[in-house]
């Protein structure tokens, strides 16, 4: 039997996530591990709206604060569970990304970049500033969303870090599997032709603004997501999550990977994730070493790392 | 008024930088299509450079020249062995490739130079002079000044000189200027030896009034990105009325509004003028070819 590149993905996919844990010396591992998933949830989004759509943000790290901070807000303030809590930021991230996506992504390239990265940097400033309503710069206590009592009373026992390890990697690999069938769903394939030239595309009958908007709030509603898991896990937020670093940081995963695919995306949320946690060994060159990765393979491969490894073993398999 | 001239004065003086950095952009952005988001780090360089410069001893002008030279070596770099090689790379490549540079740049100051935060000494001395009730530092004289010499010497630069107008053409169309005979890669080396010296000029001039360290590089080049998206990118007229623009509005936000917001109004300004102008105030709206 053949499988589909799709299908190949997704067992690629689940297979590193359960043998893994089997090389795991400490529970540090698993708060990695799940921090590499939540990265990948955000970067999946960023997949859909640079890598298909040909689109950029520069702002998405505003909607995982978004996410984040409902998670927060909304039990404190309203008393809403911390669960539901995560589904009404999604929503209201979408919300908002239906929004603000309308009039910027009438913009192009660079034009683009700065509205979206103009969006982020607001949402940021609103969420450090706004002390009464979000707790400022110092952030807030994020509640317990109660998931470890439940699999206590099912009779799963798991320490915090395995439950979040294994949660945030079930939500990736729902996420990773939407996301490549959204790939040769109509919608995606309009995606995909709009990325190629937006005239072409229009002449064939897609409409350009509409799918734009889909994939960006699309993107909107995984970073939410991810940002909602953040929160959940480390139990607080702080505005650092929506700034212009962490949406500089995201791209860069994603097209560090490949942005044109979902494994690459993935592939490069792990190795920006753990990237850091090794440079700190090398203290003071951490930034050195970082940015001179970003524009090493920037320039030598292009396409990214995981389909520039394709067309390589491709090449030789001929 | 005596508050309004002096958030004008304060305005003006912060403007100036933001219009100098925004140059910077558009002399690249000109030359090449790439927006440079290392631009802030020549800024930084200038700065910083200057400010090692005199702790070794160095008198402050030798000091600035240094600083002003090394940076704009650094500038030529850049373009030699980032930029020129992904010639023709997506958007998003570019913007990656010149966040990482930047991310480097300030990587290595940090090694090479100090974590510290630094101020340079005024030019002419800290005794501020009174004009109608509102307090103006002699440095802030000198940042202006040194603005307006700049774009005076640019546009002189640009319109009177062959080289200047062999850069024009280049932004024009660079197929064209390179069947005239135009050496095209010596224009890229020299727009971002300009740019770069411009900036670190930029750092030497600010650093008296706003202490530096090798972080102050990322604000100031989005700011400077935003103020030549606000006067229209590749316009160096739009960079200058861009720039004070922002400037002014920061100071009477921070004055009037709420300064924690000042930093807001650069984001807040740019969304607005894009949704009303899609290319900016002074922008051009070329056709788009099928």
């Amino acid at each position: 039997m053949r499988l589909s590149s799709k299908q190949s993905t997704l067992l690629v996919l689940a297979a590193l996530m359960i043998v893994s844990p089997f090389f795991f010396p400490s529970n540090y591992y698993y708060r990695i591990g799940s921090l590499v998933f939540v990265n990948s949830i955000a970067v999946v989004g960023i997949v859909i709206l640079t890598g298909y759509a040909g689109q950029i943000s520069l702002g998405h790290a505003g909607f995982l604060g978004i996410g984040g901070y409902a998670c927060a807000l909304l039990p404190i303030h309203l008393g809403v569970p911390p669960a539901l809590a995560a589904v009404l930021g999604a929503v209201l991230s979408g919300i908002i990304a239906y929004g603000v996506g309308r009039p910027i992504l009438r913009l192009k390239g660079y034009y683009l970049a700065v509205a979206s990265l103009g969006f982020g940097v607001l949402v940021a400033m609103v969420l450090a500033n706004e002390g009464w309503l979000t707790g400022g710069p110092d952030g807030v206590k994020v509640p317990d969303p109660g998931l470890r009592a439940a699999l206590e009373w099912l009779g799963i026992p798991l320490a915090n870090p395995q439950l979040w390890y294994a949660f945030s990697g079930l939500v990736l690999f729902v996420g990773a599997w939407l996301a490549l069938n959204l790939r040769d769903s109509p919608t995606g394939r309009a995606l995909r032709a709009l990325h190629g030239s937006e005239v072409a595309a229009r002449t064939a009958g897609v409409d350009i603004a509409r799918a734009k908007l889909n994939a960006f709030v699309i993107s909107a509603v995984y970073a939410s997501v991810a940002g909602s898991l953040l929160a959940l896990q480390n139990r607080l937020i702080t505005p650092d999550v929506a700034g212009f670093m962490h949406s500089i940081e995201l791209v860069t995963m994603a097209v560090l990977g490949g942005a044109g695919s979902v494994l690459g995306g993935i592939f490069g949320a792990a190795l920006l994730t753990l990237l850091p946690q090794v440079l700190t060994v090398l203290q003071d060159y951490e930034h050195v070493v970082l940015g001179l990765v970003m524009m090493l393979v920037m320039i030598f491969l292009p396409a990214g790392l995981i389909p520039s490894a394709r067309r390589l073993l491709r090449g030789r398999g001929e | 008024m005596s508050d309004l001239l002096q958030f004008l004065a304060s305005g003006v003086t912060v403007g100036a930088v933001y219009a100098l950095v925004a140059l910077g952009f558009t002399i690249i952005y000109n030359a090449s299509d790439v927006v440079n988001f290392a631009q802030g780090e020549f800024v930084m360089l200038g700065g910083m450079i200057s400010v090692a410069g005199v702790a070794a001893g160095l008198p402050l002008p030798l000091a600035a020249l240094i600083a002003i030279v090394a940076t704009a070596a650094i500038g030529v770099a850049l373009n030699t062995f980032a930029i020129e090689p992904a010639r023709g790379a997506p958007v998003v490549s570019l913007i990656i490739i010149t966040i990482g540079a930047s991310i480097f740049i300030r990587g290595v100051t940090q090694i090479v130079l100090d974590k510290g935060t630094h101020r340079l000494p005024s030019f002419s001395g800290d005794a501020p002079f009174h004009v109608l009730g509102a307090t103006v530092l002699p440095q802030s004289l000198w940042v202006v000044a040194g603005a307006v010499a700049i774009f005076v010497a640019l546009w002189l630069f640009f319109t009177r000189t062959l080289t200047g107008r062999a850069v024009l053409a280049t932004s024009n169309n660079r197929l064209a200027a390179q069947l005239v005979g135009i050496n095209t890669k010596f224009v890229m080396t020299l727009s971002f030896a300009l740019s770069a010296a411009i900036g670190a000029l930029a750092g030497v001039l600010i650093t008296p009034i706003l202490p530096t360290s090798f972080e102050v590089g990322i604000s100031l080049a989005l700011k400077g990105f935003a103020a030549a998206m606000l006067g229209g990118m590749g316009n160096p007229k739009g960079a200058l009325a861009g720039g004070l623009l922002l400037g002014l509005m920061e100071a009477l936000t921070a004055g009037y509004i709420s300064s924690h917001y000042k930093d807001a109004v650069a984001f807040f300004v740019i969304l607005a003028v894009l949704f009303a102008f899609p290319r900016g105030l002074y922008g051009s709206n070329p056709t788009e070819r099928v």
